[in-house]
């Protein structure tokens, strides 16, 4: 019974991911595409950890950090960039 | 213009970063017998201190760190390079590793491989390219 409620999960997390796929190439605007990205990486970490409760292993715990890791690293310099259109700051040149 | 107010984001990074470098750290260590290794211990360390970058920019890390990262990289090959001509000098092959017990004072008897060496050696070489990289894209505009 739980594996398929975890199988069910699994494919409506794929399904969202096609969807939030599809706003990230189609997306008119660069917010739109950040925040597909960022949700993305929250639904592919949910995912991992689904399949790791499905295979009843802990071998995947560190995916789990270094993708939350990424995506957060990832969706702030997206978010600089939109806000002020430098990713990195430096003094000097403004 | 309005100066941005990133009170939040100063804030979370303080407390992120350590988190970060811990998790980098515990993956460096990790890495012989589960996954981690070098490579991505160096990888997570770069996340925190580009992390640094975005948040606090690029003057006020450089001041702080003050290392050059292509000698850090430079210092990384030749260490990795050097354990493995460790193994050759006694007539084994190259990249040959030992691994031995070792009673430690507080961890107890702990596996000690000489593979840490070359681990050390693969982290400070990829900490080093990585940090090159995003330093001299993000200087210049």
């Amino acid at each position: 019974m739980i594996k398929w409620l975890l199988f069910l999960s699994l494919c409506f997390l794929t399904l969202s991911i096609l969807a939030m796929v599809y706003r990230l190439v189609k997306g008119p605007t660069t917010p739109e595409r950040v925040q597909a990205l960022d949700a993305m990486g929250t639904y592919l970490i949910a995912g991992i950890a689904i399949f790791s409760v499905l295979l009843r292993s802990t071998a995947f715990f560190e995916v789990l950090l270094l993708l939350g890791i990424l995506s957060f690293v990832g969706t702030i310099a997206l978010s600089r960039y939109i806000e002020r259109g430098v990713v990195i700051e430096r003094k000097q040149s403004d | 213009m309005k100066e941005p107010n990133d009170v939040i984001l100063r804030t979370v990074t303080k407390v992120a970063v350590v988190i970060i470098l811990t998790f980098a750290i515990n993956l460096f260590i990790s890495g012989h017998h589960q996954p981690g290794g070098g490579f991505i211990g160096g990888l997570a360390f770069v996340a925190a201190i580009v992390l640094l970058f975005l948040v606090y920019g690029i003057e006020k890390v450089r001041k702080n760190i003050p290392v050059d990262f292509k000698i850090v990289a430079g210092i990384g090959v030749l260490i990795a390079v050097f354990t493995g001509v460790g193994g050759m000098i006694s007539g084994k092959p190259f990249l040959y590793q030992v691994f031995g017990h070792v009673n430690l004072p507080i961890f107890g008897e702990t596996e000690m491989a000489t593979a840490v060496l070359f681990d050390v050696g693969v982290a400070l070489a990829v900490i080093g390219t990585s940090m090159t990289i995003i330093m001299s894209i993000g200087d210049d505009r």
